[in-house]
């Protein structure tokens, strides 16, 4: 793979929360968790000195000299800091890689941690785009998902973000226990009310070790279903299809060809990215490695002047290909697959999992049915 | 102080080959399972100065290690010891030394035939009875299997150390079994020694001298045959008449195998080549022979150049009447198992198998064993002298299948019941005989009616332990009947049983079926009236452990073309895992590992994909039937 030729995109993870969500497995902290707020006052300083420490990596590997296509600000609540420390992680990017003329700059907010001036001041920093953590339009779903923002207050804040220039990404989640087919049709309406251009919903999983799974191992919560959430994808993929949102991928609908997020769609492509921060994935030329997990660790680590990696995989070819078919597969354009098992397709044409036009051209694009059962698809065609 | 003799002119009396009868006696220690039998037999060769305290292990005669740990013995063995009794029992008398053989028996229902043929080598018999807990069911069919071959019955309570210990109770029950005095009955511990003494002296003063014709042709019984990696097969024997010497060839008289005696001699314990064996001595014969079925359990042993013409009566081929597929649940270990079967069989004259395969489980055996207990020590020891991870089917037991056009199907396996109009169907029947505490009869009543059996008669051992009799068929003991009576007397119930012939049943098979698809595994044959219940439980049960597939799977019970019970699996839905977190794809990337991983153990029923361990939970749960192991 030629280093210049292919997209080059950077993850930046913030890892605090005001509150954690039940649900929620991610490396992200509350100030408590974190005992002492400190270092979330000097995460940017650190998550900038990683920047120049994954350069020089960059530099000693020959990988050097990409231009940064996309940039993501996950979490966590990356709004949580203050809009400068953004900007100034943003800005090292810019500085230490360059950033292409169109690029994509996404940061993920919570309907409740942005105003009006933040969010114009984040287009004034660079931002292109904003991905609101909506998750539902429902009192009771939110409350079951610890989530603490006014359903009221999203409208108001994708107004702002479009006042401000930004493109709009709105979040849900579909199968929270307690949650009704109605309840979820009334959230999907609710974002398509708000026409933003890209929506992403994804089916609750409820991890071992989150406050969610111990309340459903203790029977006070009712656990997810799978055919629940079935139905709810295929309401949500009718209502976004009729609103004129087209799937690219499994979980994210968009407007038009270019208001898909390219940094989601590198992910799939097995394109190359930098992940900045603690527990944060890195995809690097065959290699994928990843930080160490705690803020306190990472810093010490970055701060001595140390990549922060806790651990790093080289890929077989044989975990190579497996990983374009598992991730591929999700994309609209389906997959061209192997010939060694292109006599497999017409099968699950005739199980209605794969479309039958590009199957017959020998490339595995899923059906709404195929979307759902993708594990299925994929375990056929790797075995 | 114990009386051994010790000078060398006593001890070339009872010389083995040159022992007069006179001085020899043959008994055995008829005991429950851990009523404590071995422990006794530690004391006797200890006390006969056999052992000395240093090389004693616990149970010295238990010599595999699944029989040490469950406190069973599966193969008998014989001891020479030595012991000396004043002349008229009284003090200062002069000392006359005699030749004890101890022939320990197999202490299980599955080897009644084994232990009928160790009876057979002595001429008195130890029944050994735990004074707390009484006499058991199996102790009392030995017994009556002893008192059938007229041997002469010492009674004994062992444990009297125990505080639970109620010797007057127990010598009262005995002495109403076999007749005489309660106070005849000895008490002794086999963990103290206390009463072990006594009980020599009474071995040698109440059980007779075996008795023989030193002239006429040789014939010797052979009551034991054990395969040894270093020396071949060990074959144990009780000559009857005449003798047997080193070098000689010698023939059985069943499979008319001649072999040349290398050599011959007595346990004592360790082995002791002698100059021979004369009328009414007991030990071993090594020829060479690498399996133990040419040398059979029963078969009479003669010089082929002056054989005997009559044999010695009882003898009888080993007839395997469970059988039960075994499969490695590691496919690639099928060579192993083969391997490991042969090796087995070489010491286990009873042993069958022969390739089998199952759509469900692979490649594997069909093997056959005596009975349930029998089946279960050879799968244990095929998982640890071999370390093999095994599957084994419900076990079931011969049918004889009449067809209407008069032909005749032996069926010992499921899928070779015909499909064809049957006429008549016959399986095996039991004598059982149950042990139980008076508070037990009606449930046991119960249970013995559920398994379609015929109460056959009821008796009061003592005032509060009853012997119940009842004609059952094989089939329904092999199927959970120990676990049920275990389960429902609170373990103080014991069964034994043993075969009684055949009768004709109405029996059916059902096959479960997966999509319309058979799996052969799951296929039993049962009593018309409990079909209904064993289908409703097997497709109840699959449709937990098989895993939703993409489409519906029907799971369904039937009997030929009739569907008798039915469930359904429904059409799994989603599958998608829809978060990639973070860009953790290395986390995504080993959940399809592991789903490639598990693939290659799925086994394909029509379209339906079953993970290996659903069979595996399906087959294991209960169907695994009797396990009459007290010390687990």
């Amino acid at each position: 793979m030629s280093a210049a030729s292919s997209a080059f995109g950077v993850y930046l993870h913030v890892p605090f929360c005001s509150v954690r969500c039940g649900y929620c497995d991610f490396n992200t902290y509350t100030a408590t968790e974190l005992g002492g707020g400190a270092s979330q006052m000097s995460y940017a300083r650190t998550a900038v000195t990683e920047i120049a420490l994954a350069e020089a990596e960059l530099q000693r590997r020959g990988l050097a000299g990409r231009e940064v296509s996309t940039v993501f600000f996950g979490g966590g609540t990356p709004t949580l800091l203050p809009t400068a420390d953004l900007a100034a992680m943003l800005g090292a990017v810019a500085s230490t890689w360059g950033l292409a003329r169109d690029a994509e700059i996404t940061t993920e907010a919570n309907p409740d941690s942005v105003g009006r001036s933040d969010l114009a001041d984040l287009r004034a920093a660079g931002f292109t785009r904003v991905s609101f953590g909506m998750q539902s339009a429902v009192p009771h779903v939110l409350a079951t998902l610890d989530r603490t923002h006014d359903p009221e207050r999203v409208p108001q804040v994708v107004a702002w973000a479009r006042e401000a220039g930004l493109a709009v990404s709105l979040d849900l989640i579909y199968g929270t226990p307690g949650e009704s087919v109605e309840d979820w049709r009334r959230s999907v309406q609710a974002v398509l009310a708000l026409e933003p251009d890209h929506v992403s919903a994804y089916a609750l999983t409820i991890e071992p070790g989150t406050k969610m799974h111990a309340r459903v191992r203790r029977g006070d919560l009712p656990g997810v279903d799978g055919d629940d959430q079935a139905t709810k994808y295929e309401v949500a993929d009718t209502l976004l299809e009729q609103a004129g949102y087209g799937w690219y991928e499994i979980s994210n609908w968009a407007r038009s060809p270019e208001q898909r997020c390219r940094h989601n769609i590198a992910y799939w492509s097995s394109e190359d990215w930098w992940g900045v921060g603690p527990g944060a994935h890195s995809h690097l030329a065959g290699q994928r490695f990843w930080n160490v997990k705690h803020p306190r660790a990472y810093a010490q680590r970055v701060e001595a002047g140390e990549l922060p990696i806790a651990e790093t995989e080289s890929l077989t070819s044989e975990q190579i290909a497996d990983e374009r078919v598992l991730l591929g597969i999700r994309l609209v354009e389906g997959l061209p697959v192997d010939p060694a098992v292109r006599h497999l397709l017409p099968a699950m044409v005739e199980e209605d999992l794969l479309d039958a036009v590009p199957a017959a051209s020998g490339v595995a694009r899923l059906t709404r049915r195929g979307r759902l059962l993708a594990d299925t698809v994929v375990g056929r065609l790797v075995s | 102080m114990p009386l051994i003799p010790s000078d060398s002119a006593q001890a070339d009396r009872i010389a083995p080959a040159a022992t007069a009868p006179e001085l020899l006696r043959n008994f055995c220690i008829i005991a429950h399972i851990d009523h404590g039998k071995s422990t006794l037999a530690d004391r006797m060769l200890q006390l006969t100065g056999v052992v000395d305290a240093r090389q004693m292990r616990a149970q010295y005669l238990d010599r595999m290690d699944i029989e040490r740990e469950r406190g069973i013995t599966i193969k008998s063995q014989a001891v020479r010891m030595p012991w000396g009794v004043r002349e008229g029992g009284v003090e200062g008398g002069a000392v006359l030394p005699y030749a004890l053989n101890m022939i320990d028996t197999p202490g299980h229902v599955d080897f009644t035939y084994e232990v009928s043929r160790s009876l057979a080598a002595c001429e008195g018999a130890v029944l050994l009875v735990d004074a707390a807990q009484g006499i058991e069911a199996q102790t009392l069919a030995n017994l009556y299997l002893a008192m059938e071959n007229d041997l002469t019955i010492i009674p004994v309570l062992n444990k009297i150390d125990l505080p639970a210990a109620q010797p007057e109770k127990y010598a009262e029950e005995l002495a109403n079994l076999i007749g005489g005095d309660p106070e005849d009955c000895l008490k002794v511990s086999g963990k103290t020694g206390e009463g072990v003494e006594a009980l020599l002296d009474r071995i040698v003063r109440d059980v007779p001298p075996p008795v023989g014709d030193p002239d006429a042709p040789s014939r010797a019984m052979i009551f034991d045959s054990v395969y040894d990696v270093y020396r071949g097969v060990v074959t144990y024997v009780r000559v009857i008449d005449g003798h047997l010497k080193p070098r000689e060839r010698i023939l059985m008289l069943s499979t008319r195998g001649t072999h040349e005696l290398l050599e011959i001699g007595v346990s004592s314990p360790e082995p002791t080549s002698t100059a021979g064996l004369g009328v009414g001595e007991v030990g071993y014969l090594i020829t060479g022979v690498k399996d133990v079925r040419q040398s059979r359990v029963g078969d009479t042993v003669t010089n082929a150049q002056k054989p005997a013409s009559v044999a010695l009566a009882g003898y009888a081929d080993p007839k395997p009447m469970v059988f039960s597929g075994l499969y490695p649940i590691d496919g690639s270990d099928y060579p192993v198992l083969r391997e490991a079967l042969d090796k087995l069989q070489l010491n286990d004259a009873a042993l069958t198998y022969e390739p089998e395969t199952s759509v469900a489980l692979g490649f594997g055996f069909r093997c056959g064993f005596l009975g349930l207990l029998h089946l279960e020590i050879v799968r244990e020891r095929l998982e640890r002298e071999f370390n093999l991870d095994l599957i084994s089917t419900a076990p079931n037991v011969i049918y004889d299948v009449t067809m209407e056009d008069g032909k005749e199907v032996v069926v010992t396996n499921p899928s070779e019941f015909p499909a064809g109009k049957i006429s008549t169907v016959s399986e095996p029947l039991v004598k059982a005989t149950l042990l139980t505490p008076s508070d037990y009869v009606g449930t046991i009543m119960e249970l013995c009616q559920g398994r379609r059996g015929t109460l056959q008669g009821m008796d009061y051992l003592s005032e509060d332990r009853v012997e119940l009799r009842y004609t059952l068929p094989l089939a329904e003991i092999i199927f959970d009947f120990f676990d049920q009576l275990k389960s429902r007397t609170r373990g103080y119930a014991t069964l034994d049983y043993e075969l009684t012939g055949e009768a004709t049943a109405d029996l059916v098979k059902v096959d479960i079926l997966l999509q319309g698809e058979p799996v052969d595994a799951f296929s039993a044959i049962v009593h018309r009236d409990k079909a209904y219940a064993y289908g409703v439980m097997m497709t109840e049960k699959l449709k937990e452990l098989i895993p939703r597939q993409q489409f519906e799977v029907p799971i369904q019970a039937a009997i030929g073309a009739r569907i008798i019970a039915r469930e359904t699996i429904r059409a799994m839905r989603k599958d998608v895992l829809a978060k990639c977190y973070g860009g953790d794809i290395s986390r995504k990337r080993k959940l399809l590992e592991k789903q490639k991983e598990g693939k290659k153990r799925m086994k394909n029923i029509g379209r339906v994909e079953v993970p290996q361990e659903a069979f595996v939970a399906a087959l294991s749960s209960d169907a695994a039937g009797g396990k009459e192991s007290p010390k687990r």
